[in-house]
């Protein structure tokens, strides 16, 4: 039995189409990421999940009730938190919370246990209005308010996106922490090192799913010899390992650049330094490297290209 | 039901939050009553007058006296010649002249006017003739003004200003309430809720139409003891027929909020398409009975010509409730008609 069944689903706004043939499947008390740049689908996956919006063909389920005519059994069981800051900027957190907890029909009391954890690092701000919070207390809010009528499954669209570095740690191991409490969490997420974090992941991108896997299998998945290659000028080091003859591909990954070679050159990392030391490369480091999501993501979304 | 109070509540959290909006809604009916009762009248107050007294006699003075006490008309000149007076017109010092002939002449009186505005001049002849008395000036009929005999303004703005203002907060507010539910994205943390979309409705309609019975309520003692114009009939029906005309504009703003995604669109749909009606085809500023047929027949729909219609006759006639049967009955229907539209059309989902 799994907690969100996705079968064939596509999605069109107009001329764009959003979703193309998606497929997925959640197991209860799994922690499932939707990792993908901007425009991959997220949101409308998550908003066909809800019942927001109805999908043009493919069916989907969620604790065993379909979305397109079971929407009032559904709203009672998921919580959601959308991408955007939806709660009531003009009432305080203390505010927002109950109100939430009675249109659900309960109490903040009755549920105190399960946000408690989270509710502690909002709490002394409980008098503040939520407009007035912060990026991450905003989210720890909403993730509260999304929690307080504890439900099977929590859909949390882009939760981390426009939070500082530290909340975000915090956000996933309360997120860590509710998995354990049973509770099923598809969240969706642009930034790929948080994908890590997750139990499976399916890889997005634009309305299609590339790859759905632990985060692990993926990486292994990955095939190729991988080099992180750095030198004292970087910028020229990106054009010169493109235009290198045994590149297969070449990517700018913050403070290095990721390199894989092609497979009748593999391993031949002496050629390569000669080359680049031709063009007056100094300082050049050249180390090989185990595949991240972002590694995997870029090589898959190329194929798709 | 506690769902249900608790939305209440919430909306009233963001009513009086907004104090800008709050002082806007509740100061506005004061500010519309003050600035039509004194500042923009249709009334005639004052307007200079020249009279060139051809008679003198102690008629003529009389006549004169007359004119000079009356609050319309303020003598500004005796003259000697009519062009005497075309001089005076030229330059805008009177508005009116009254030219009585000598005694052996025939005719009667004569009167001049500038009537480069139709209205004010139609008023001023006539104030003019009803001061000098109907023997004098030869009127032909006798006038009675039935239920405003000085023609107060205030007699016709009253109602109009109700129906205006109840239009604007039950419909703009309503409309603005839900659209900014969208535009926030809390809308779609409400839907994917167990709460009954009526809950949602009923909420946002709630605070406002107390709101407007609280102005409906500021309206009438302001007109009660600043302007002097009474509620001669019912004030149960009064605020029967007002609560009921408050119900439409709900809808309407509903309806509105059903159709637009921004609170700019919102305010500028119910700005113009309820405001412009409410102001231009209720009666309440032009009279319906001169406009063409198309526009007669407009007016039969727009809410408040109904509403304002049934005002005016419990207000200023004094009639009662059976009165009143008629327009209750027409709001009635269109409440009935808009707010099943707005409910149907009231999306269970996004887009």
């Amino acid at each position: 039995m799994n907690d969100v069944i996705i079968r064939r689903i596509t999605k069109a706004y107009g001329e764009v189409t959003a979703l193309r043939d998606i497929s997925l499947t959640v197991s209860p008390g799994e922690l499932f990421g939707l990792i993908g740049p901007d425009g991959a689908g997220k949101t409308t996956l998550f908003r066909i999940l809800t019942t927001l919006i109805l999908p043009d063909s493919g069916q989907a389920t969620v604790c065993g009730l379909d979305t397109a005519t079971d929407l009032k059994q559904i709203r009672r069981r998921v919580g959601y938190m959308p991408g955007r800051f939806s709660l009531y900027q003009d009432l305080s957190v203390e505010e927002n919370l109950r109100f939430f907890a009675t249109v659900f029909d309960t109490t903040v009391e009755d549920n105190y246990d399960l946000i408690r954890d989270i509710y502690v690092h909002i709490e002394p701000f409980r008098h503040r209005r939520a407009g007035k919070l912060s990026g991450g207390m905003k989210q720890k809010l909403a993730l509260c308010c999304a929690l307080v009528h504890r439900p099977d499954v929590l859909f949390l669209d882009e939760p981390t996106t426009g939070v500082d570095p530290v909340s975000r740690i915090e956000f996933w191991e309360m997120l860590g922490r509710l998995r354990r409490q049973g509770i099923t969490i598809l969240v969706s997420t642009p930034y790929m090192d948080e994908a890590a974090r997750c139990d499976r992941i399916a890889l997005m991108y634009a309305g299609q799913c590339l790859t759905v896997d632990t985060p692990q299998a993926i990486c292994r998945s990955f095939g190729k010899p991988l080099y992180k290659v750095c030198s004292d000028r970087m910028y020229a080091l990106l054009g010169d390992l493109r235009a290198y003859d045994g590149t297969l591909s070449c990517y700018a990954f913050g403070d290095s650049h990721h390199l894989t070679l092609r497979e009748d050159r593999s391993g031949d990392t002496e050629a390569l330094a000669t080359y680049l030391g031709g063009k007056g490369h100094t300082g050049l480091r050249l180390t090989p490297i185990e595949a991240g999501i972002e590694d995997c993501f870029m090589a898959q979304g190329k194929e798709e290209r | 039901m506690k769902q249900f109070l608790s939305f209440i509540r919430k909306e009233f959290c963001h009513i009086f939050r907004d104090v800008r909006t709050m002082a806007i809604l509740l100061l506005m009916p004061v500010v519309l009553v003050v600035l039509f009762g004194y500042a923009i009248s249709t009334e005639v107050r004052q307007s200079p007058v020249a009279v060139w007294d051809q008679r003198r006699d102690d008629a003529s003075a009389r006549m004169i006296n007359r004119l000079a006490a009356s609050e319309y008309f303020d003598l500004r000149r005796m003259i000697g010649s009519t062009e005497e007076a075309d001089g005076l017109f030229r330059r805008g010092e009177i508005r009116l002249a009254l030219i009585i002939p000598p005694a052996h002449v025939a005719s009667g009186m004569q009167i001049l006017s500038d009537a480069t505005d139709p209205n004010e001049a139609t008023l001023l002849i006539r104030y003019a003739m009803a001061t000098l008395g109907p023997g004098e000036a030869n009127s032909p009929a006798e006038v009675s003004l039935l239920y405003n005999p000085q023609m107060k303004g205030a007699y016709n703005f009253v109602p109009g200003v109700m129906g205006m203002i109840l239009m604007l907060i039950c419909a703009m507010m309503t409309s603005v309430g839900i659209v900014k539910e969208k535009e926030m994205g809390t809308m779609e943390v409400l839907l994917v809720s167990p709460l009954k979309p009526a809950y949602i409705i009923l909420a946002k309609v709630a605070p406002y139409l107390l709101l407007s019975m609280v102005n409906i309520v500021t309206i009438v003692l302001l007109s009660r003891f600043l302007l002097d114009v009474p509620v001669r009939g019912s004030l149960f029906g009064l605020m029967a027929l007002s609560t009921v005309y408050a119900l439409v504009a709900l809808c309407l703003g509903l309806l509105i909020s059903t159709l637009v995604d921004t609170q700019q669109a919102a305010m500028l749909t119910s700005g113009v398409a309820l405001m412009l009606p409410v102001v231009l085809l209720s009666g309440m500023m032009f009279p319906v009975e001169n406009m063409p047929w198309p526009l007669r027949l407009l007016s039969e729909i727009v809410p408040a010509k109904w509403y304002i219609a049934g005002v005016k006759d419990i207000m200023i006639k004094g009639l009662g409730f059976g009165a009143i049967a008629r327009e209750m009955g027409i709001l009635a229907l269109m409440v009935a008609g808009l707010a099943g539209i707005s409910v149907k059309r009231f999306n269970l989902r996004l887009s």
